[in-house]
Formats: C-alpha cells, structure tokens, sequence
C-alpha cells in the first residue's frame, strides 16, 4: 500500500474542456481539490482561472451557447457537478461563490445575509437571526454591524461590503466557497482581513481561491495550482510550487519573467 | 501656406499633420455651430414652459377675481356655463382621478410584469420582436383607443356588467391603461437591464431561481427606474384627454364610482375649447383654471416621481 500525505478529496476535475461558443477557454484540466483546504489559482490573466473556477457552481449555464466536457466529481457522493441531469440550482446550494467585486444586494445588511436562508425557504424569525449573526461572526464583520443590521449594505465601505458577501455566501453552510480574485478592489487593510478570515474559514469549508497576487496565494493557500493559456501546468503544495517548481513555465511565472 | 510653415518644424510626414490640422479647424467650427443649435432649442423649448405657466396663471388670476378659491375647491357642481353657475373643480378632479386609477390598476401590473418578463426571462429574439411592437403600440393616436373604447371595449364589458352605461370612466379607464402599457414596460426594462450583471450572478450563486432572482433582487435594484415609469404613467393617465372625451361622456359628475360617466379636466377643456366662447368671459377663464389646476397636479406628481429618485437611487 502507498502512503498518502494527502486529506480528502472534496472535488477533482477530470479531463475538463470547456467552450464559450467555439471558443476552448479550459483544455483538458485534471486537478484535485482537498477538502478543508485552500487551493489557489494563479496564472496570468486571461489563462482561464475565472472559468475555470465557475464551472463549480455552474455559472456558465447562465449564459447561452457555453458547453463543458469532462467531470468535476464532488465528493462524498461522487456527484459530477457538469452532469446535464445535475440541476445547476442544486450545485450552487453546495459550492458558495464570492466574486471580484462586493456585489451586497440593495437590501439592509440583516437580509443580505438572510437572503440565502430565505432562498432555501427559512422564514423562521429565530432561526434567521441565529443563522446570521453566526454567518457574520464568520465573516468577521459582526462587532462592526451588529447595531446597524437593518442598514443598507450599500453603506458599508468596500472591505465590509466583501466581508458581507463572504458571510452571505457561509450563512448556508457551504461544502465548497469559490473565491474569484476578492480582494483585487481592496486596499491593503481590507486585503488583510480577508486573507486573515480565508485562513480562519478552512476549518469549516473547502476553498477555491483565484488570486492574481502570488504573495497572496502563498500566504493563504495550502496548494496551488498555476494555469496557462487554459491548461493546468502545475499542482502541488503551495511550498513545493514556490519553492522548486518542476515545470519551467511555472518557475517563469513565480520568478516575474512572464506574465 | 500657415499649416506647412507650422508643420515644417515637425519633419515627420508634413502632409499628414496639415491634414489634421485643417479637419481640426472645421471640426471646430461646426461643433460650435451645433452647440448653438442645442442652446436654441433648449432656450425655445424652456421659453415656451415659461410661456405656457405665465398665460395659465395670469388667466387664472383674473378667474379667481370672480370665484373665490375656496368655492372652487369645495363646490359640489361644477356648471359654468349655466345662469347659475358653479365652479366646484373636485367635479372635474374626481373624474381624472377615478378613470386614473382605474388606468394605473391595469398599466402598472401589466407594464411591470412585460418589463420583468422582456428583462429576465426573454431569450434577445423575443426581445427583439417584442419590444418594436410595444413601441408600436405606444404609437396609436389616442383617438383611435377612444373610439376602440367606446366601440368594443364598452359592449363587451356590458355583456358582464348590464347596467355599464355607454360612456364610463371604467371603459375609457381600461382602454387608458393599454394605452400606458407601453410606456411602463419599456422604461422598467430599461431600469432592470441597467441593473449591473454582477447582482443577478451574486443572486444565481446564492442558487435563487429566475424568478426569485428577478423579484428579491432586480426589482429592488432598479427601484428608482421602476417608480419613475409608474410618476410618467400618472402623468399621462392624468392628462390623457382624447379616450375619456370620447368614451367616459363629458357630463361633469361628482362621483368616486367608475361604472358612471363623467367629465375630466382634460375632456372638459377640449369640449369647452371647442365651443366658441366669448375671450375674457368667465367661461373662456375656467379654461385656465381647470389647466393650472392640471398643471399642479403633474407638478406634484412629478416632484414625488424626483424625490423618490433621489432617495432610492440606485445602490448598485
Ligand atoms: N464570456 C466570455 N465569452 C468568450 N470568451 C470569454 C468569456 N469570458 C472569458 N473569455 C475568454 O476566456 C479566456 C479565459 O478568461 P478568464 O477565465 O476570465 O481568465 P482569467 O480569469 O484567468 O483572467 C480569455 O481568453 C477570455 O478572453
Ligand atoms: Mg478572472
């Protein structure tokens, strides 16, 4: 028998393509994600890591004339997340997404957290205000807004905003959480705090983190993937990567000669 | 002989820069010209507001020199053309105001859902169909809908309704609020698609449906849009004359109830517009009256429609 270092596998792409219209944005990706880690995606852009990262909740189907090929397998049931009999509105009840730019709904602070809950039919007045100040604590934004819930998100600045959205997307207790360059609207404090609370979360969620910074990537994540022109060049611990990477294009990427 | 002097202490390509320079020129001069011409047709087009609100008020003036306010506000007749006249404008105001809500009970519902509808759910070919024939729609004289109220809008509904009269404001209401449609379903659209992608994805990868996406999130989102279409829609519903001249009757009726004809303001300035009344008689004044009055009714709803806007502004 061999032996493993490795934790649980949470997801793994198999031979995963996929297209916008005739257009090949993910060439043939094989990669696992470990369950309670954080797994970072770096590469230059335009290499496909956004793609990449929202083929796990499906947000292509969003949009006509997208096609993927291959499996992304979700485990423990061994789902394929692509599979055409898999209803996207199921997926993206399991995988959590938090986007580039705070996108907070014009609603108050409390139910941009609820909202979610609600989605998924929780109306319950008690349950909702467990559920989101637990969300909130999670987020790291509680002792901030904790008096003003009722408040338009819209009020809050751009870290509390993104911190919002992260708390929105652990209110209903994701598997995975999707994370697509968070921080690339933030200022350095802001930047901090969400790298801080990216550490905290992997002890409750499995996390998927594009990332156009490499310093960022190796502070927060434990693997790393690099990506190049839609193909999956590199995966390895997140010391490994940066430290002796094996393929060329990568030790390329790290050291600043491209990209 | 200037452009190639000037251009000859830059060597490179000398055609090239006169050329650009001469175009420069006369891109000046008519960008000059056509800043005038916007100039003048917003001065005519402010000047003639400023004109309209003088005659009305000045008119007005020399009315209420001969009818106290308070009559006119609280009067229950309104006869001014009898030998006992009465000059009661909430005769008037009930009619605008009955045959438009009757209106907006039909336009905003309808308006709103075609404009979610075309927004969230049309695939761009239905859009594509669909929008030019809302703009048709919005395009038929009023006059044609009057007569289509009073010809088959009215038997039809007294085929429900047996006691309807021939003309009443509950017809010319209904046919009123068709007539709206189109514009509240192509000014909410426009809000909703103004609503930045990014919401509706947050929303998606929350796992809402279309709809509750469109609802709990796009609604909200574009509210200041939407309540602006429903401020225009009041506005028009107000001063929409020639459906209720033709289908509600243009008898002056205090009344709240829309199965009863009635006249509008709207219906009652053209009808005494069209007779030939002495200039400077007291009929001829009431015109102006009955208009300032209309005027203030759509100022109010048009500073409503501002500060709605101002507070619900987008936050997207
Ligand atoms: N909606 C789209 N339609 C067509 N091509 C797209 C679309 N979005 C991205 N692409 C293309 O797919 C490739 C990968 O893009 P993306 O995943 O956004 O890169 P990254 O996130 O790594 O910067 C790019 O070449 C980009 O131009
Ligand atoms: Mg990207």
């Amino acid at each position: 028998m061999q032996i493993h270092d490795n934790p649980a596998l949470k997801a793994e792409a198999r031979n995963l393509n996929f297209y916008y219209g005739e257009a090949k944005a993910l060439k043939g990706i094989n990669m696992p994600i470990y369950d309670k880690k954080v797994t970072a995606l770096i590469g230059p852009s335009g290499c496909g890591k956004s793609t990449y990262l929202r083929s796990f909740n499906r947000m292509h189907d969003l949009y006509p004339g997208n096609r993927y090929e291959g499996e992304i397998r979700f485990f423990p049931d061994n789902t394929n997340l692509l599979s055409p009999e898999v209803d996207p509105i199921e997926v993206r009840m399991r995988v959590g997404m938090v986007f580039q730019k705070p996108n907070p709904f014009p609603k108050s602070i409390y139910e941009n957290v609820a909202y979610g809950l609600r989605v998924r039919g929780e109306n319950n007045k008690r349950v909702l205000d467990d559920k989101v100040e637990h969300a909130l604590k999670g987020g790291a934004l509680w002792d901030e807004v904790k008096d003003r819930l009722n408040e338009l998100a819209s009020n809050l600045s751009g870290g509390q905003q993104q911190r919002l959205c992260i708390a929105r997307a652990l209110a209903t207790d994701p598997e995975l959480l999707l994370f697509d360059e968070p921080t690339s609207a933030l200022d350095p404090i802001a930047t901090a705090a969400i790298e801080e609370l990216v550490h905290e979360l992997k002890k409750r969620v499995t996390i998927l983190i594009v990332t156009h910074n490499m310093q960022q990537a190796a502070r927060v994540s434990d693997y790393t993937a690099y990506m190049f022109l839609g193909e999956m060049i590199e995966f390895g611990k997140t010391d490994e990567i940066f430290l002796k990477p094996k393929d060329k294009r990568t030790e390329d990427y790290i050291t600043g000669r491209m990209g | 002989m200037n452009s190639q002097a000037m251009s000859a202490n830059n060597p490179s390509d000398l055609p090239v820069v006169s050329d650009r320079l001469a175009k420069n020129a006369m891109r000046n001069v008519s960008e000059r010209l056509i800043e005038a011409l916007l100039l003048g047709a917003a001065a005519v087009s402010v000047l003639t507001t400023v004109g309209i609100v003088y005659v009305l008020v000045s008119e007005s003036i020399h009315f209420f020199q001969q009818v106290s306010i308070v009559d006119f506000l609280t009067d229950t007749q309104w006869t001014p053309l009898f030998d006992d006249a009465h000059f009661g404008i909430m005769v008037l105001v009930s009619g605008t105001v009955v045959s438009s809500l009757v209106a907006l009970s039909v336009a905003i519902p309808m308006g709103t859902i075609i404009a979610i509808y075309l927004s969230e759910f049309a695939n761009s070919k239905v859009r594509e169909i669909a929008k030019p024939i809302l703009e048709l729609l919005g395009g038929i004289p009023t006059i044609v809908f009057g007569y289509f109220a009073l010809l088959v809008v009215t038997p039809v509904l007294q085929v429900i309704l047996p006691e309807l009269p021939g003309f009443s404001l509950l017809s010319a209401g209904l046919v009123m609020g068709i007539m709206i449609v189109p514009y509240i379903a192509s000014l909410s659209e426009d809000a909703m698609r103004a609503v930045p992608m990014s919401l509706r994805e947050g929303a998606y990868a929350m796992g809402s449906t279309r709809l509750y996406t469109a609802l709990h999130v796009v609604v909200p989102a574009a509210f200041s849009g939407l309540a602006a279409s429903y401020i225009l829609a009041i506005s028009r519903a107000v001063g929409e004359t020639m459906i209720l001249a033709v289908a509600a009757g243009m008898q002056p009726n205090l009344t709240w109830n829309p199965m009863e004809p009635a006249a509008t303001i709207t219906s009652y300035i053209v009808q005494v517009a069209l007779g030939d009344l002495p200039h400077g008689s007291i009929g001829y004044l009431t015109i102006f009256a009955a208009g300032l009055t209309l005027l203030l009714i759509t100022l109010v709803f048009n500073i409503l429609g501002q500060w709605l806007r101002a507070k619900f502004r987008e936050n997207y």
